[in-house]
């Protein structure tokens, strides 16, 4: 499944979505950003309900292939723009995060 | 590539939200060059791993990335306080950044864990009051 794909159920909403066709493999689930960068994989979507502008950078080192904001978290416009900036794909829901693996895991 | 190439970057102390540009700069570069997307993702995470670190605890410093035929070398300097008990840094879970850090999502004590995690080789040389160099290496 692509970003986009997952992008076009209704559960989840688009903030940000540069690099469209980037492939999920699988889901990572986390909030402490050094636990995130050594347990994700490449190609996860990483759901959280961090939205400094740490959590850009961490997206685009670790490669995961999108950031999913849980629990109807929302981004600042500077993040956003710096996320576009970077190429980083940023989804929302207002899904708890328990429910949106659940979700995901459904769909891949 | 038969010679080495040698990036080098400041890392600035006072902007936490600015840190991580070095890694992220390195990530291109490499990719540039051509690199496998694990041994790129190693370093970077590595390498941002140190810049927080420097940042958080150290005030900023610098940072060298050589690569080489067959291997990359991350070096990372700064003049901050040392650290007290290198084994104890190295243990998952402890830390001793400030709460306001915390709270940004760092200081889990999963920093240097994560550096020795990524790289094939790494060394700290610290000093108290002096500083810290740290050198990891990951095999090409």
């Amino acid at each position: 499944m692509t970003v986009y794909e997952l992008s076009q159920n209704s559960q989840f909403n688009v903030l940000t979505l540069p690099e469209p066709e980037r492939e999920i493999n699988g889901a990572y689930v986390g909030d402490l950003l050094s636990w995130v960068m050594g347990r994700a994989q490449a190609d996860n979507v990483w759901i959280t309900i961090m939205s400094n502008i740490n959590v850009i950078a961490v997206a685009s080192l670790s490669d995961v292939s999108c950031v999913l904001l849980a629990e109807d978290v929302t981004l600042d416009n500077d993040v956003l723009a710096t996320a576009k900036e970077k190429g980083i794909n940023i989804l929302s829901t207002s899904l708890a995060i328990f429910e949106a693996a659940v979700k995901i895991s459904g769909m891949i | 590539m038969s010679e080495e190439l040698i990036f080098h970057f400041q890392v600035d102390g006072d902007d936490f939200t600015s840190a991580g540009q070095a890694s992220i700069q390195i990530k291109k570069n490499l990719r540039r060059l051509g690199l496998d997307p694990e041994t790129i993702r190693r370093v970077s995470i590595a390498m941002y791993e140190g810049e927080i670190n420097m940042v958080i605890h150290a005030g900023g410093g610098e940072a060298d990335v050589k690569v080489c035929e067959s291997y990359i070398e991350i070096i990372l300097k700064d003049n901050g306080p040392g650290i007290k008990n290198i084994e104890q840094a190295m243990q998952e879970g402890f830390s001793t950044a400030p709460d306001q850090i915390r709270s940004l999502g760092f200081g889990a004590g999963m920093g240097l864990p994560n550096m020795k995690r990524y790289t094939d080789d790494m060394k700290i040389e610290s000093e108290l009051g002096k500083g810290t160099i740290v050198t990891m290496r990951v095999n090409i």
